[in-house]
């Protein structure tokens, strides 16, 4: 049913609250795409099959008679635990469901309003039976999640109940273009992509332009190994998105948006697809939202999987079908973007800032996060850390806070080594950085970047170089190919990471290594190859003497670098029974019987027959 | 007036839209591989980075000057890079130099040498790719490509062509036609423009230097040498003469010298080409069929017609190019001379133009199924060739060409030109053959770099509408505004290239506006200088239209088009 109206809105809202409330007993299964890979699709079928015999009948913790909501609904974050089901109205967390719990999960928490102990998340021999209060959720500020793992990301009318389209509505009718941008100009709105460009300030050039064909695009080439933030805001609060694209489009003066995703995420496009569709039927996208006279249309461009088509006019030369690769600037993306028209070009978790800032306000939006990077972030943790998910944070937390109180610390008590943060493009940082204020600008002065928020936790045993090498490795494959620096320069080092962790860098590869990255860096013609060498220059920053130890000792002390793993035979131990040179394959072990056998380092490929085939434990390796 | 301030020098921004520009105003000549004037600006090969004075590193190419700035061009950081992008450059790339085509005319090989690389730290991993060498044209190496996008936007952006293009991703980026077919099964016209532009021999003219040597040197074939006309005004350029001037006579002593049989000028046929063309405009005007007629000189056009515009090519005069024309004539006027001497002659013609390579294999340009030109040599070949014998070229006595094929009109030496061939034409149609008439002609608006001319002339009762065209691209908008009905004109002249067959793909790459200008002054001038500047009146001519070609001239001058 079309709303004509933002009164017609307004009844809307209401009956979707009011429909809310019948269910006295709500089940969100997450949906995100770790959890579904854990099996919660089976999960929510269950539970689904099993809440149509409760429906009508009164059951303990209820009066009335019982209206159970089974829904999917998008990532809750907490994915290390996953597959996750949050029960309302008790906002009972179950953390690694399987299939066969749901028959206790309903018999105990469905029927008799009783929690299910064993499936909750302890800590310390707490158990914490609300989601709130898990020390992973409790320290986080969920603003633009706040609504991912609450509602069905594939029903409008959960949206709208939440508050959903209101920032449109007030945006339309009480605001002007003008009062939009200068809102967002005021909150300070830093773009979320990793540059941290000043949103109001983008809109604002786009609405001044002399061409009136505008557009609004939505990057969503989340590209980063490990990142998703995007990701689980598409697939698990998709309006929220659309309709900070919508007020951007008016803003701006847009009838037409895009929104780019890759296409390996299958997930978010089918949500999005059915979000649009959803709003086009209600009248909230389309021709004459709510009656106001606006009009906006949003489209999807499925991305081919290149990294290098989140680069702005890599973006846009993507969706005009062109080969996605950067072009030099100016002319920028405000003047001449898409279709060589002026066009906001702005990242998922932007565009989902923008509707609280319009409802709540640019003072409001202020006084959370620090004073040069006002609000949220959302980061994806992962790597050795308890906690591995999606969590949010004000701008300014101390990575302290986001490494120990959240992601609950190292792995297996393992001592902090460093973070990788803003993925391929990103830096590290090391235990002294610990208490810096993580924002745009204190990163930008330790050599790193927030980037759009993937946040690797390395241990002790992690080698740096190999790091080094992983993110040069997927760089070097994402380059477009199109500027010297980039295309020939990350190839080559690249080839010296490659020599050093295999035992045959030299010092100066070192050198060499600094001054390509160094060069790269200052001559490369957009973002990627600009910040290709960072994980490099910043790993041999902080962490040289591994490096040299690779070089100059042939060791990697973590044991992380095969080639430089060493294959011992412990005289003490070796009984001179020859069994490990009858099964060694490249007959790199010699000896007589019955005294101790060597082993031929030259000749050693490392494979490990020996130690598996000694039944004396006489073999070891030596890092 | 707003400046900025290039290495302590005062440049005046006078609308110049980057500062590489301003760069080169100021007399400094950064290096750039992918900066050209005519294409977009693509910002790849980095070499033209700068610093300003709050240490701030960017590609001057695509930066906007602002009044005020400061900009430093050579500095250490600066330096370094530009070492660091050559070294990096030649490290994946074939390093064939002594035996490359472009040994000394290379532009990495010489920005290595000026930027300073003498050595290269990393080793060459690169697997060797097999050439294209299906286009009777040119050939693609892709050994040798650094990638600068220069002949994909030249393809794309003047020829509006795009029959090559990027393909993979990263350090396996490569430039090829789709799919990698072979060049001669895509669109391709042959007009060599992307081999013009490239900075290594990854794409260079097909070259059949070896062949024409083993004919010279055969006793038994009668070597004939026809001379484009845009040809005597580049081929100094390589000898130290001064841009531009026309070495007409000492091109004849050096062929002499190196042994061709005969010398000819190809203008001749041009004259020959004015009158076949202008009797063919005189019918169809009369019947007004088929109008707009299109010239059909130009082999890169024809087959970009019949690529992309198949409506149009029964419109293009059935004329064969002067070079088609002219072989078969050759060969005809030495049919009885061969048999007594027992010799066979066989026409190597020197042309600006590597499109008309594939020109003389075109069935449509044989004469009773056979090829009439052996071989096309561009100016670029026979260049090597004169450097081959040692030839002091600059030092040569002007010789004249052999007769009876020595006499042209000087409309016939303008067909290098844009514009020429209308002109030409135009001067033919005059009943005024008077000098004024000359001059008035000239004044008409068919010369000039402009890539439209349009211009109308009044022929008897009627006014002829007249356009001139060059570059392929413009060419293309023209057709659609044609066939949209936007104009209408009765002759439409089309040369591929830009400026016409001065600039032709096989002649001397890398001019310079200087030079670009030289080449066409040079033609106007040696048009002035004829003793004949009207096609009709060229003695030879006319006398051979009462004798030996008399009745033969639609078999020897026409296409045989076959439907």
């Amino acid at each position: 049913m079309r709303l004509e109206t933002r009164e017609n809105l307004k009844s809307a809202r209401a009956s979707a609250i009011n429909k809310i409330k019948k269910e006295n007993c709500r089940i969100l299964i997450c949906a995100g795409t770790g959890c579904l890979a854990g099996g919660s699709d089976k999960i929510y079928k269950k539970l689904k099959e099993m809440a149509k015999g409760v429906e009508g009948v009164t059951l303990e913790f209820g009066e009335e008679a019982a209206h159970v909501g089974v829904h999917e609904s998008g990532c809750h974050g907490f994915c290390e635990m996953g597959p996750l089901v949050r029960i309302e109205p008790w906002n009972y967390l179950y953390i690694k469901v399987k299939e066969e719990d749901c028959e206790e999960i309903f018999n105990t928490t469905i029927v008799k309003g009783k929690p299910v102990e064993r499936l909750m998340y302890h800590q310390d021999e707490m158990i914490y039976k609300e989601q709130e209060n898990i020390p992973f959720y409790a320290k986080q500020t969920r603003l633009v999640l706040k609504n991912c793992g609450q509602i069905n990301a594939e029903d409008i009318e959960e949206y709208i109940a939440a508050g959903g389209y209101e920032a449109l509505e007030k945006a339309l009718f009480e605001m002007s273009p003008n009062d939009i941008v200068n809102e967002i100009t005021k909150a300070n709105l830093r773009g979320r992509g990793g540059g941290g460009f000043q949103t109001g300030y983008k809109w604002k050039q786009v609405a001044s332009q002399p061409e009136k064909i505008r557009y609004v695009v939505c990057n969503g080439d989340e590209g980063d190994p490990g990142a998703f933030m995007d990701r689980s805001v598409m697939e698990g609060d998709p309006h929220k998105m659309l309709e900070g694209m919508a007020i951007a489009a008016y803003a701006v003066g847009a009838q037409e948006g895009y929104i780019y995703v890759r296409a390996e995420y299958p997930l978010a496009i089918k949500r999005l697809k059915i979000a649009i569709e959803q709003a086009e039927q209600r009248g909230l996208l389309g021709d004459n939202i709510l009656g106001s006279g606006f009009n906006f249309r949003i489209h999807i461009n499925r991305g081919a999987g290149a990294f290098v088509c989140g680069e702005g006019s890599a973006l846009t030369a993507s969706i005009e079908g062109e080969r996605g690769m950067p072009r030099t600037k100016p002319p920028r993306t405000v003047e001449q973007g898409l279709f060589a028209k002026p066009t906001v070009l702005n990242n998922v978790e932007t565009y989902a800032n923008v509707s609280m800032i319009i409802t709540n306000g640019a003072k409001w939006y202020q006084g959370i996060g620090t004073e040069s990077s006002p609000g949220t972030k959302a980061f994806a943790i992962t790597g050795s850390v308890n906690n591995t998910g999606l969590i949010e944070v004000p701008m300014g937390t101390t990575l302290r806070e986001i490494v120990y109180d959240i992601g609950g610390g190292v792995k297996n008590g393992a001592e902090f080594k460093a973070v990788q943060i803003g993925g391929p493009s990103g830096g590290c940082l090391v235990s002294n950085n610990l208490d810096v204020k993580l924002d745009f600008d204190s990163l930008k002065k330790l050599g790193a970047m927030i980037g759009s928020g993937g946040l690797v936790v390395m241990d002790e045993d992690t080698c740096m170089v190999e790091v080094a090498r992983f993110f040069m490795n997927f760089t070097q494959n994402e380059s477009c190919g199109k500027c010297v620096p980039c295309r020939e320069g990350t190839k080559r080092m690249l080839e010296i990471l490659e020599r050093i962790v295999s035992g045959n860098g030299t010092l100066e590869d070192l050198d060499l290594l600094e001054e390509l990255g160094e060069a790269i860096t200052a001559t490369a013609l957009c973002g990627l190859g600009k910040s290709a060498a960072l994980p490099v220059l910043s790993t041999l920053k902080n962490f040289r003497e591994e490096y040299v130890e690779h070089v100059v000792d042939k060791r990697c002390k973590t044991g992380t670098c095969q080639a430089m793993i060493k294959y011992k035979i412990n005289p003490e131990a070796c009984k001179g029974c020859s069994k490990c040179a009858r099964n060694c394959p490249v007959n790199a072990i010699s000896g007589k019987v019955k005294e101790p056998f060597i082993i031929n380092g030259d000749k050693c490929i490392k494979c490990g027959a020996c130690i598996e085939n000694c039944s004396f434990g006489a073999i070891y390796t030596e890092n | 007036m707003d400046y900025i301030t290039i290495d302590t020098k005062r440049v005046p921004i006078e609308g110049e839209n980057n500062i590489l520009s301003l760069i080169r105003k100021a007399g400094i000549d950064l290096p750039t591989f992918c900066y050209h004037s005519e294409l977009s600006i693509y910002g790849a090969c980095r070499m033209c980075v700068v610093e300003d004075d709050r240490g701030r590193i960017f590609a001057s190419c695509s930066e906007q000057p602002r009044p005020g700035m400061v900009i430093y061009t050579n500095t250490k950081k600066i330096q370094s890079y530009r070492r660091l992008i050559i070294e990096l450059l030649l490290s994946s790339h074939c390093r064939d130099c002594t035996t490359c085509q472009k040994n000394g005319k290379c532009s990495l090989q010489e920005l290595a040498y000026r930027v300073g690389v003498h050595a290269v730290r990393f080793l060459n991993n690169k697997k060797k790719i097999p050439l294209d060498m299906s286009s009777p044209s040119i050939v693609r190496d892709p050994n040798k490509c650094i990638l600068c996008g220069d002949c994909v936007r030249t393809c794309d952006e003047i020829q509006g062509i795009g029959a090559i293009d990027f393909a993979f991703r990263g350090s396996d980026t490569q430039v090829m036609p789709a799919f990698n077919r072979a060049l001669s099964e895509t669109n391709c016209v042959g007009c060599g423009q992307c081999a013009v532009v490239c900075p290594t021999a990854a794409i260079s003219v097909r070259t059949n230097v070896t062949e024409v040597w083993d004919a010279i040197t055969d006793p038994a074939i009668r070597v004939v040498a026809q001379i484009a006309p845009a040809v005597r005004v580049a081929i100094g350029e390589s000898f130290h003469v001064a841009r531009g001037e026309n070495s007409f006579g000492k091109l004849v002593a050096a062929l002499r010298v190196m042994g061709f049989d005969e010398i000819y000028d190809t203008s001749f046929a041009a004259d020959l080409t004015v009158m076949e063309e202008s009797k063919e405009l005189a019918e169809r005007l009369e019947k007004s069929e088929k109008l707009p007629l299109f010239t059909s000189c130009c082999p890169g056009w024809v087959k970009y017609c019949e690529n992309h515009y198949p409506e149009f090519t029964d419109n293009i005069s059935t004329c064969r190019s002067p070079q088609g024309m002219f072989s078969p004539l050759i060969k005809d006027y030495f049919k009885e001379k061969d048999i007594n001497e027992n010799k066979k002659t066989i026409v190597v013609s020197i042309m600006p133009c590597t499109a008309k390579k594939g020109e003389i294999l075109r069935p449509d340009n044989f004469t009773d199924g056979k090829q009439d030109t052996d071989y096309v040599i561009t100016t670029q070949e026979v260049i090597r060739m004169i450097k081959q014998v040692g030839i002091q070229f600059e030092q040569l006595e002007e010789e004249a060409a052999d007769m009876p094929f020595a006499v042209a009109s000087g409309g016939g030496t303008i067909f290098g030109a844009t514009g020429g061939v209308t002109e030409a034409v135009l001067r033919k149609l005059a009943k005024d053959k008077s000098y004024q008439n000359l001059k008035e002609i000239s004044y008409i608006g068919v010369r000039g770099e402009e890539t439209v001319k349009e211009t109308t002339v009044t022929l008897g009762d009627r006014e002829v509408k007249i356009a001139v065209v060059h570059g392929l691209a413009e060419t293309g908008r023209l057709l659609e505004r044609i066939k949209a009905g936007e104009v209408s004109y009765d002759f439409v002249e089309v040369m591929a290239c830009r400026r016409g067959c001065i600039m032709g793909g096989g002649q001397p790459p890398f001019a310079g506006d200087r030079t670009k200008k030289g080449r066409m002054d040079g033609l106007y001038k040696a048009d002035v200088m004829s003793n004949i500047r009207y096609p009709d009146e060229n003695p030879v001519l006319n006398h051979m239209y009462q004798t030996n070609i008399k009745g033969k001239e639609h078999k020897l001058f026409h296409r045989n088009i076959v439907k």
